[in-house]
């Protein structure tokens, strides 16, 4: 798989400095985290996304967010870029961000779209069960 | 040390430099450049007698006569001619072929182009090791077969099926038996003149020869028969026509007649690799030889890293050119077909890496990929979910995965 300059130095960056990449998890039953995991063991790829919000005007920000994912270097890169873009935004701008977004960002090969699809399920999943616990 | 290494001799090996010589001998004006077919001059003489030297020498590996040597483009040909070529020729005598869930694509495609043209194909599963048994081979014969294909050396896991013990089952039951020997020259010994096996594929770019150039082993006593796939000419005996490649043959020719003469210093020091490198990783937690660990041929180490994902395993060791059984790797998004048909999970087929050693791998190398492998795994460990939930002690089989 030929992959661009840029999945490559994502994975590489989260995989050499996962901390300062987000990589890590908080308790999943705190007020304050919504968290999504979608994916399958079978299908070679799991996400786990975590937001933490805090209510901000009439709307809640995502303050913070961390992640794993189970794999291809694609899947794991994507994971990571969509953490760039989740940071400071509100859920309803987070709700916006479209698989399309991560694939241009990362310019992934068509066959991998599935992996910038899976990251967008992955924050609809997080921001479902944050607001659940409102 | 020089990076990136290469541990992917299953795929292809490098031609040793011996070789590249003879070919290079075979190619210009002031070489031997000639046509093997033309009779009227010296020039294709002497080309004929460089392709009659190297049909010795592939002779000479596998014990047969020379005579029995067809040349081909390369064991994909040689599967094809032999498996559509026997079966079709013995198409009077009944419609059955048996061969197994494991075998290259190039021996599944051609079952499958004849079933559909009216042939039906028996798709025998290994045991959990990766292996074909004789006795499965005995079971499934019945009286319309014809053809019964199998792998010497599987190429995913390198475990090793006993062809000697199937071809004497063949033998008695009158059926023409195919091996896809691909993997196997230079590996193992192989002595045609006591085995009952009819038609052998060989490969040169697996033995350190060059690519674009096979040969078919086909019986002359008992005789098999094939219907040609490729006409023109009537080169070969008619079996496989066109002019014939003689620096390809004469590269084969030398890999060979090499690995005849150190085949057992070869994989004495290549088995001792395997094991110092197997050895180096197996106590890592969750971690699987795939295959069976003794019935294995000298270089090959296929092995599952729970909870890594495989393609991103290989990105991780970017200085080690190895394969993958995981489905990203695949243009068809599957993982591995031979691991699933070992019984194996589809999570740990994803997970899989295939370490091939071989002549020119050094023990620098080896220790050098154990250490990348075991930071490897430990970094993206770190990154996967699942690693988290098994050391939480979740089952992961009782979750219901949304699938992505």
């Amino acid at each position: 798989m030929a992959y661009s300059k840029k999945v490559v130095e994502k994975f590489e960056n989260t995989l050499n400095e996962p901390e300062k990449n987000s990589v890590g998890r908080w308790d999943p039953s705190d007020s304050d985290i919504g968290t999504g995991m979608v994916g399958a063991p079978a299908c070679g790829d799991v996400m786990r996304l975590q937001i933490k919000c805090a209510p901000k005007n009439n709307s809640h920000v995502i303050s913070d967010v961390k992640f794993k994912t189970y794999g291809c270097g694609s899947a794991i890169a994507s994971s990571s870029e969509l953490v760039d873009m989740l940071v400071g935004k509100t859920l309803e701008e987070a709700k916006e961000i479209k698989n399309k977004d991560i694939a241009e960002a990362l310019d992934l090969p068509p066959i991998k779209i599935h992996c910038s699809v899976l990251a967008e399920d992955s924050i609809q999943k997080a921001i479902e069960d944050y607001e659940s616990k409102l | 040390m020089k990076l990136p290494i290469y541990l992917d001799y299953a795929s292809t090996t490098p031609a040793d430099p011996r070789v590249v010589k003879k070919m290079q001998d075979c190619l210009s004006l002031d070489g031997n450049f000639g046509n093997p077919a033309s009779r009227s001059h010296a020039f294709g003489w002497k080309a004929e007698e460089a392709t009659e030297e190297a049909r010795q020498h592939v002779a000479d590996l596998v014990n047969c006569d020379p005579r029995e040597i067809v040349w081909t483009s390369g064991a994909t040909e040689s599967d094809n001619l032999a498996i559509k070529g026997a079966a079709r020729f013995y198409k009077s005598k009944g419609n059955h072929i048996i061969t197994s869930k494991i075998e290259h694509k190039a021996v599944l495609d051609s079952c499958r182009q004849l079933e559909r043209e009216g042939f039906e194909v028996s798709y025998l599963e290994p045991n959990n090791n990766g292996i074909i048994t004789p006795s499965q081979v005995r079971a499934a014969i019945t009286s319309n077969t014809i053809l019964v294909s199998l792998m010497h050396i599987n190429n995913e896991i390198g475990v090793i099926n006993d062809i000697e013990a199937i071809g004497n089952i063949t033998k008695d039951a009158g059926v023409v038996f195919h091996v896809d020997a691909a993997q196997s020259t230079g590996k193992l010994p192989i002595d045609l003149s006591v085995m009952n096996i009819d038609l052998m594929s060989f490969s040169a770019h697996k033995t350190y020869g060059p690519k674009g150039i096979g040969a078919l082993y086909a019986r002359r006593k008992p005789r098999v028969r094939l219907e040609a796939q490729i006409h023109g000419g009537g080169h070969e005996r008619g079996m496989r026509s066109g002019t014939l490649a003689t620096h390809q043959i004469v590269g084969m020719g030398e890999a060979f007649r090499i690995a005849k003469l150190e085949m057992e210093n070869d994989n004495a020091r290549i088995t001792a690799l395997r094991e110092k490198f197997w050895n180096g990783i197996k106590d890592m937690e969750e971690v699987y030889l795939n295959g069976d660990e003794s019935l294995r041929a000298a270089g090959f180490l296929n092995v599952s890293f729970n909870y890594v994902e495989g393609e991103s395993l290989i990105m991780a060791l970017k200085d080690i050119a190895v394969s993958s059984g995981s489905a990203c790797t695949s243009a068809s998004l599957e993982p591995s077909y031979v691991l699933r048909a070992l019984g194996l999970k589809d999570e740990l087929a994803h997970s899989s890496i295939r370490f091939a050693i071989g002549r020119f791998t050094t023990e620098e190398e080896v220790n050098y990929t154990i250490d990348l492998v075991k930071d490897s795994v430990e970094k993206l460990r770190t990154l996967s979910p699942l690693w988290d939930m098994y050391k939480d002690g979740v089952d992961m089989d009782s979750i219901e995965w949304a699938e992505g």
